[in-house]
Formats: structure tokens, sequence, C-alpha cells
């Protein structure tokens, strides 16, 4: 095979390994939309905050230090211990299902019936809000996440590769960070959806996707439920913070990926879980192509910003609902 | 008994249609507008116009136009900062394109070239809706800002990729460049304003108005009683982009001088609009100077609280203000959805009992 080719493939496969990172984002969305029908726009945020947690509590980090020591006059900054990762990440997903509680108390109790797009707008301010927080407590310095994941190109594999393509081909460059991640992201697509098939509540949540006040009707706890849903989202919110955090730092940009993961459910479709990930792999991959192919030799670079978009775009101009979206059936 | 309406008496069909139906409203309206354009000029001072004034005005020409769209005509956007780029950057080519013609009218013109530019990103409303729509303009926020920075042509192939203003000046008063003073930058913005909200009140009273709102609260509704959905939500597309477009060519030409696409335009922008015309109110062109006003005003009392009283390091302070602003847009999302001008409603209601609410 000529190495231009093989080169395609590498850039393909990458495409794909953060085509996983960008449905992971997306499963949040989704698994908030079909049960509340909130459009958790803060999700990525929500990422960036368990990130910004996890690396807190591992360093022993006093929270609003910064805020304590303005106000009194201390000095504070430090516990002065550091946590091992596995008690870290537990008590991570205790903020998270701590907060995902205060949100579903304090803000969308009392937003039910709330046009959608007032809902939108309230997590937008949500947000903001915790950007704010996260900032607060841990400061707003780069952090790192040493989970002692692996990093680094794997040399197995291009070694392995390398005898496929000619002499000015040297295999596969693949990091070992972005199989971990694919790895971590299959399971938890596994344990998500066997959570939801074979459990009480599993189940109850999706009575409550289907039909609210059906589910009300047999007995299942809404607002549970909806804590429920936001702390899952918040979980998973925290396992693609990890990915991101160890691949390039705990810092604001991180909570952009939000803004990759929209066209991934627009093409995908809002109410699907399945619709999410393949749409996460093709915008992935599509990203990583287009601008390999077309977007570095003749638009001048950088096309991955919008190329997510316009992809969107033009499926939903063909398939207003996504690609695995339901149908949307209008009534006057 | 402060703000009533006994004694005011309507004759004919055109003074019961008029804006301000009574006599009190039509009276703090003038007084407002006299003492906007002859009393501030003259004690207006540098601090006062960039870090309130001017930008607030600007801001409330692009809330008027967003709130066209959102407000009016129920199509969610989310592309207003790369909209009001293409006014900067249509502004910026005009101006270095014919430098003999008045500023004034390059203003106007990068408002109608931001009008071609978002009827042509409307055009995927006819088929698409709701959220799918929102996230939709999100495509022209991100290809606008790459595009103008990506193609040279747009900012004339200087070193930089910046634009920058060059001097212009009407009747000899300088308008853009750095010897503009503070009162010709606000009275321009002010003039702007005041015309588009004049513009943008009348049309949202007029048929065009009626037929967005039908649209805004039924689609469906609407097309089966008649109105084309396709030219009414076109026409909110290309009203919308004219006004966010002038508020993009002031932005630049008069308040900054010099911008970057990125950061003067970015995706906060277009957040930044969508606040201030769901705190001031959808659907309401008062609303729109209140929610400009209160977005613009809270940061620099934040800024002011914290760092000059309290003495907090600043980075602390804008951490605070992201959380209370954060905070705000829940709040009053919960107690009043309908934002702003609903609260100045409910009160000249009570104003106009007071102080004998039985």
């Amino acid at each position: 095979m000529p190495a231009s080719l093989l080169y395609g493939v590498e850039v393909l496969i990458n495409g794909l390994m953060a085509g996983v990172l960008y449905a992971l984002v997306a499963l949040g969305f989704v698994l908030i939309y079909k049960a509340s029908g909130i459009f958790n726009y803060a999700q990525g945020v929500m990422a960036l905050f368990a990130a910004m947690t996890l690396s807190g509590i591992m360093e022993g980090d006093i929270p609003f230090s910064h805020l304590i020591n303005a106000m009194f006059g201390t000095q504070l900054h430090s516990f002065g211990w550091n946590v091992p990762a596995i008690a870290a990440i537990l008590l991570t997903v205790v903020v998270m299902a701590l907060l995902a509680w205060l949100v579903q108390r304090l803000v969308f109790r009392h937003l039910v019936g709330q046009e959608p797009i007032i809902l939108f707008m309230a997590t937008i301010g949500l947000a903001y809000f915790l950007e704010g927080i996260g900032d607060l407590m841990w400061g707003s310095e780069i952090r790192t996440l040493d989970l002692a994941l692996p990093q680094g190109a794997s040399l197995a594999i291009e070694n392995a590769t390398a005898v496929l393509g000619g002499d000015d081909f040297y295999g596969f460059f693949i990091d070992k960070l972005d199989v971990v991640a694919t790895m971590v992201a299959a399971i938890l697509v596994a344990a998500l959806i066997a959570f939801s098939q074979y459990t009480k509540y599993g189940r109850a949540m999706r009575a409550v996707a289907d039909d609210h006040q059906a589910a009300l009707s047999v007995g299942i706890s809404l607002n549970f439920i909806w804590v429920l849903v936001w702390t899952l989202a918040g979980i998973v919110a925290l396992v693609a913070g990890i990915m991101w955090g160890a691949k390039s730092g705990v810092q604001f940009s991180l909570s952009l990926i939000a803004l990759k993961a929209l066209p991934v459910l627009m093409l995908g479709g809002f109410t699907s879980i399945p619709g999410a990930i393949v749409g996460g792999l093709i915008i992935g991959m599509g990203e990583q192509l287009f601008e390999y192919t077309i977007g570095g030799p003749f638009l001048g670079g950088a096309t991955e910003n919008w190329f997510a978009y316009m992809l969107a775009l033009v499926v939903l101009i063909f398939r207003p609902q996504g690609l695995f979206g339901e149908r949307i059936i209008e009534r006057v | 008994m402060l703000y009533r309406e006994a004694g005011d008496f309507k004759t004919s069909y055109s003074l019961d249609n008029q804006t301000f139906p009574l006599k009190l409203d039509r009276i703090v309206f003038y007084l407002t507008l006299a003492v906007a354009f002859l009393v501030v000029p003259l004690v207006i001072n540098d601090y006062w116009a960039s870090a309130i004034l001017v930008p607030f005005l600007i801001y409330a020409i692009a809330a008027i136009g967003l709130n066209i769209l959102t407000g009016y005509c129920g199509q969610v956007s989310l592309g207003t900062g790369g909209f009001m780029a293409v006014g900067a950057y249509a502004c910026y080519k005009l101006m270095t394109a014919f430098p003999d013609v008045s500023i004034l009218l390059h203003i106007v013109g990068a408002g109608f070239v931001t009008m071609v530019v978002c009827t042509v990103f409307g055009l995927p409303s006819l088929r698409i809706k709701g959220f799918y729509l929102a996230v939709a303009t999100l495509a022209a926020q991100f290809f606008l800002v790459w595009l103008f920075n990506k193609v040279p042509w747009f900012y004339n192939n200087n070193a930089s990729g910046q634009i920058s203003a060059p001097e212009r000046t009407v009747f000899g008063v300088p308008l853009t460049g750095p010897n503009t003073e503070a009162w010709a930058m606000y009275l321009v913005c002010l003039t702007f304003c005041v015309a588009s909200a004049f513009i943008a009140r009348n049309l949202t009273r007029g048929s065009l108005g009626r037929r967005w709102m039908a649209i805004r609260d039924m689609d469906i509704a609407a097309e089966i009683i008649g109105v084309n959905p396709l030219t009414a939500k076109l026409s909110a597309f290309a009203l919308s982009g004219f006004f966010v477009g002038i508020s993009g060519a002031l932005f630049f030409s008069v308040y900054l001088g010099a911008a970057e696409v990125g950061e003067s335009f970015g995706i906060d922008k277009s957040f930044l609009v969508l606040f201030m015309i769901i705190i001031g109110g959808l659907g309401s062109i008062f609303g729109c100077f209140a929610g400009a006003a209160f977005l613009v005003v809270l940061p620099v009392v934040l800024k002011f609280i914290g760092v000059d009283i309290l003495g907090w390091a600043p980075d602390l302070v804008a951490h605070l203000r992201l959380v209370i602003v954060g905070g705000l847009i829940m709040f009053f999302l919960i107690k009043e959805p309908h934002g702003l001008a609903q609260l100045w409603r409910v009160m000249k209601e009570k104003l106009r009992l007071w102080p004998f609410p039985h």
C-alpha cells in the first residue's frame, strides 16, 4: 500500500479515538435530555469541574482557599497530603452526586413545565455558575491530572504495522492513552446499558424517559430519577474529564468539548444513545479526514473548528431528526 | 395614583394605536430622549462612555436584532457573534475601499451585507427547528470566525491579522480612530440605537411582526392560516442580521477601534446577547434595553465593589462575577421567565392602583 494512504488510515484511526471522547460527552447530554427534556449545555463545564475537583482532591488543595485568603487575610493553600487516585475518584463521584442533587433541588425543580428554551438558558446559566465555582474552589491555573494512565506512542502497534508500508512508512502512531480511553468508554457504555436494562432504578429511568406521567402514575419518583440522571451525567462527565485532562491538562478549554458534542448530538439525534456514539465516531473521523485531505492542504487549516457543524447541518437538511432520532411528529 | 390613565381619552383610531398610548408614557419617553441627546453629551467623560454608555447602546442594537429573530419569530440563534463579525469586517472593507464616502453610510452598508449573510444562514431554518436550529446557527458562528481568520482579503493582508479602523470624520468631527471624543462616540451610537429601536418597534407592530409572532407561537398553525413560513422566517433572519450587523460595525469601528475576530466576536458574544434578551424579556423592545443595561452595568459594579472597595485580586473577582452572573440568570429564569420587561409591566399595574390596591 502507498504510504500516503496508510497515513490517511492513521489519521482515520486517531479521529476515531477523538470521536470516542466526543461521544462520551454527547452521552451525558442524551441521558439528561431523554429523562427530563433538558438540553444540558453545562455538560462540558461539568466535565471540567469534575476533572478540577479530582485533581484538587488528589493534590490535597483546600477548596475556596483563594477566596478565604482574600476574605480573612489567611495564607491557606493545601492540606499537605495526597489522596490516592481511587479514593479521590470516589470522592469526586460523591461531589458530582451532591451537585446533581443541588441542581435538581434548587434550579430545575422550580422550572418543571417551562418551555425547553427556558430550560436550555438555565443550563447556560449553570455552565457559567459552575465555571466560576470551579475556579473559585480550585484556582484557575492549568492543572495536571496524574492518574498513572499509560501515555505516549504505542511502540507495539507502531512496530507491528510498520511492515504494511514501504520504506517511508514507520507504522501507525497511536497514543496509548487513546486506546485506554476507548476501552474505558466501551466499559462505561456497557455498564450504562446494563444498569438501564437490569436494575430497578435503570428501568425506572427508562420509564421516565418514555412517558413522565405514566411513570408518575406507577409510583416512580420523578425527582429521584432526575437526580439519578444528573448524577450519571456527572459520572460520565468525570470520565470524559479524566480522559481529556490526562491528554491535554485540566484547563478552561476542556469545557469547550461541549461545543464539539453538539454537532455529534445533531447528527445522532438528541434522544438516541447509539446515535451519540455513532455520531461521535463519524464526527471524530470526518473532521480529521477532512483536515488531512482538504482543509490542511487547500483551505489553510484549522477546519476542525467548524467542519463538524457543517457536516451536521448538511445531514439535518435531509434528516431533520438526526440519523437515529425519533421521528418528529408535529400536530396543530 | 402615580401612573394612571384616567382622563386620557382617545378620539381616533390612530390615537388609540400609537406606541405610547398614555400621555404620561409619552412625556417620560420624550424627556428621556431629550436628556439622552442634549444633556448627556455635555457631561459625558471617557470612563462613562467606554465602560457603560457606548457598550450599552451597541449591545442594545444587537439585542434588538436578536430579539426580532428569537423573541418575535421564535428562531433561536447562537450565531450573533459571527454576524456581528460580518458587520465589523464589512464595515472595515467598506471603510478602506471607499475612504471618501461617509462612515455613517458604511455602517448602514455593513448592516445590509450582514443582512444577506444572515439570510443565507437562515435557509436551514425552513427545514430544521428548535434546538437543532440553535446548534445549526453555531455552524455560522464557527465558520464565519474561521473565515475571517484564514482569508487575508478580509483584513487587507496586514501582518497582525487584526482590523483597525482608520480615522473618519463627519462634519469635521472624528468618529473613528484614536482621536474620537467621548461625546461623538456616544452620539453616533445613540442615533443608531434610537433609529433601530424606532424601526424595530414599528416593524413588530405591523403585519410583518404579526406574521413573525404567528410563526413563533405555532408554525404549522400559522402556515395553515396563510402565513408563508419562507418569507416570514427569512425576513426575520434578514432584519435581525441588519441590526446585528450595524451593532457589529459600531462595535468595531466606533467602540473598539481595532478588533481580532476570535477575541471580539467569539461564541461568548453570542451567549452574552442571548442572555440580554432572556433577562430583558423575549419579544419586547424595552426588554432589549433593560437586558443590555443589566449585563453591561453588572460586571462594572461587581468589579467596582470587589476590586476597588474590598481590594480583592482581579482574577478572584472575575471568577465571582461568573458565579453571580450564572446564578442571577438561573434566579431570573425561575422567578420571572419573561424577564425584566414583564417586571416592568407588573410594576406599572401596581403603580396604577397605588396606594389603594383594593
